[in-house]
């Protein structure tokens, strides 16, 4: 029995490693060419971002600072362990933890390159950072009041999804999901469209292979954000796995809606509605839980 | 084809251009001529870029300006002169301030003339710098394993 639930877990971890980057590959050119329609554009082919990283892999090699792709080096590896972490049903505080030091990272890389853009990007990325995490906390909170349990495979094992206990949860999550996602009105930090004011804010320095390593690590990043939303929407048996995965894909596809119909907030902005939201969604339902739970 | 001609990166630099130009490099982008289709991404940034879009003529302000964005660029880049002011210096040929075609700052891959330059002649220019980057990068790669034999010797 210990050895079988190991050998779960370590696959959950190798699919993880294996298929993450080709579903974040494939997810990158679907979300390009939503956009590219949402804009009465063809857009690009599906494989385009793949071509994207190929081409950046073959440039000249140089970079501002060189400890940058050491740095940008950890920001993958943690990504990478904190996936294969949550996916193995692991502990979810502890990926949610892991995660951030991830993103310490990224931005302890963009300062290493001492360019007033990158470094802007960079304090913007802190904010971001400061909006999310309070709501990433009291939804790890609320996980740990409904199943009693921090474990990723614990989480997804009950009778009803979670969601139903924890439906403001689920809204705030998804409105912070669009700044983890750094996708519009919340690209302070860094656009995934062509010109901003801070030119490419936190990546503006780095070139060739480190963009190629940043580049892929979104891939990975983006499909464990949709393991969080999924998180929520599973429940224990298979009809629950592809029902959540089918209402996560169509959370994306809002994610892509909002992103090509708001256009840029000021931090501010981002930084008081997230915690609002997050203290408000946060303190109702998890003091309403108990009766909540009564209703199932 | 290699994947370095798939998804070239542009960066537009305004030398000293009417806007007339301009306004064609960016009508590229519009869903009537969307480039995006061959992967074409107007970046702003030299350290992303693979080509370098330059519209009108080269001046004694902007010289350096020129120079030190394609320097910034990586290999293997290629370099576009848009519209006849970029490619000569037309009717400013002989102004004072004027130096004349983007040439005379940083060598030039392809020259697409036209006052203003039509967004078919852009896309078609980029279409033709592509095979010059592909020939620069293959370059590159060839250069690339002599230097590290060199170096192993």
């Amino acid at each position: 029995m210990v050895t079988s639930t190991l050998l779960v877990k370590i696959v959950g971890a190798l699919v993880f490693l294996i298929l993450a980057p080709v579903l974040g590959c494939l997810l990158a050119g679907v979300d390009r060419r939503i956009t590219a329609r949402m804009q009465h554009r063809v857009g690009p082919p599906l494989l385009q971002p793949y071509y994207d990283v190929r081409k950046l892999l073959a440039k000249e090699d140089a970079s501002t600072n060189p400890v940058e792709r050491i740095y940008i080096f950890m920001y993958l590896i943690f990504i990478i362990a904190a996936g294969c972490l949550f996916f193995s049903g692991g502990n979810f505080l502890l990926v949610v933890f892991i995660l951030t030091l991830a993103t310490l990272f990224l931005i302890v890389a963009a300062f290493s390159s001492r360019s007033p853009y990158a470094e802007i990007g960079a304090s913007r990325e802190i904010l971001q950072v400061m909006s999310y995490e309070p709501m990433v906390l009291l939804v790890a909170v609320g996980f740990y009041m409904v199943t009693g349990t921090f474990d990723t495979a614990g989480i997804v094992s009950g009778t009803n999804p979670v969601v139903c206990y924890l439906p403001l949860l689920f809204l705030g999550f998804v409105y912070i999901l669009t700044i983890k996602l750094r996708k519009s009105p919340f690209d302070l930090s860094m656009s995934h469209h062509a010109h901003q004011e801070i030119v490419k804010g936190i990546t503006t320095e780095m070139s060739g292979k480190t963009l190629a390593i940043v580049e892929v690590s979104h891939w990975y990043e983006n499909i464990l954000f949709l393991g969080w939303v999924a998180l929520f929407l599973a429940w224990g048996s298979w009809i629950g796995v592809v029902v959540a995965i089918v209402l996560t894909l169509l959370i994306y596809l809002l994610e892509i809606f909002i992103d090509n119909n708001f256009a840029r907030v000021k931090w501010q902005a981002m930084l008081t509605s997230s915690w609002w939201i997050a203290l408000v969604a946060g303190a109702i339902n998890l003091a309403t839980i108990p009766f909540i739970m009564n209703l199932f | 084809m290699s994947y370095t001609s798939k998804s070239p990166w542009i960066i537009h630099y305004d030398a000293s251009s009417c806007n007339g130009c301009d306004i064609e490099v960016l009508a590229c982008l519009t869903p009537l001529y969307d480039v995006e289709r061959f992967g074409i991404i107007n970046t702003g940034n030299p350290k992303h870029a693979d080509v370098f879009l330059v519209t009108g003529s080269v001046n004694e302000q902007n010289v350096s300006v020129i120079r030190q964005i394609y320097d910034q660029m990586l290999e293997p880049k290629v370099v576009i002169a848009c519209g006849v002011c970029a490619t000569t210096g037309n009717i400013f040929r002989e102004c004072y301030n004027t130096l004349g075609g983007v040439d005379l700052a940083i060598p030039v891959d392809v020259y697409a003339p036209g006052c203003a330059v039509r967004p078919e002649a852009i896309i078609d220019a980029v279409v033709k710098g592509l095979a010059v980057l592909e020939k620069k990068r293959a370059d590159l790669d060839a250069n690339r394993g002599k230097i590290t034999a060199s170096t192993e010797e």
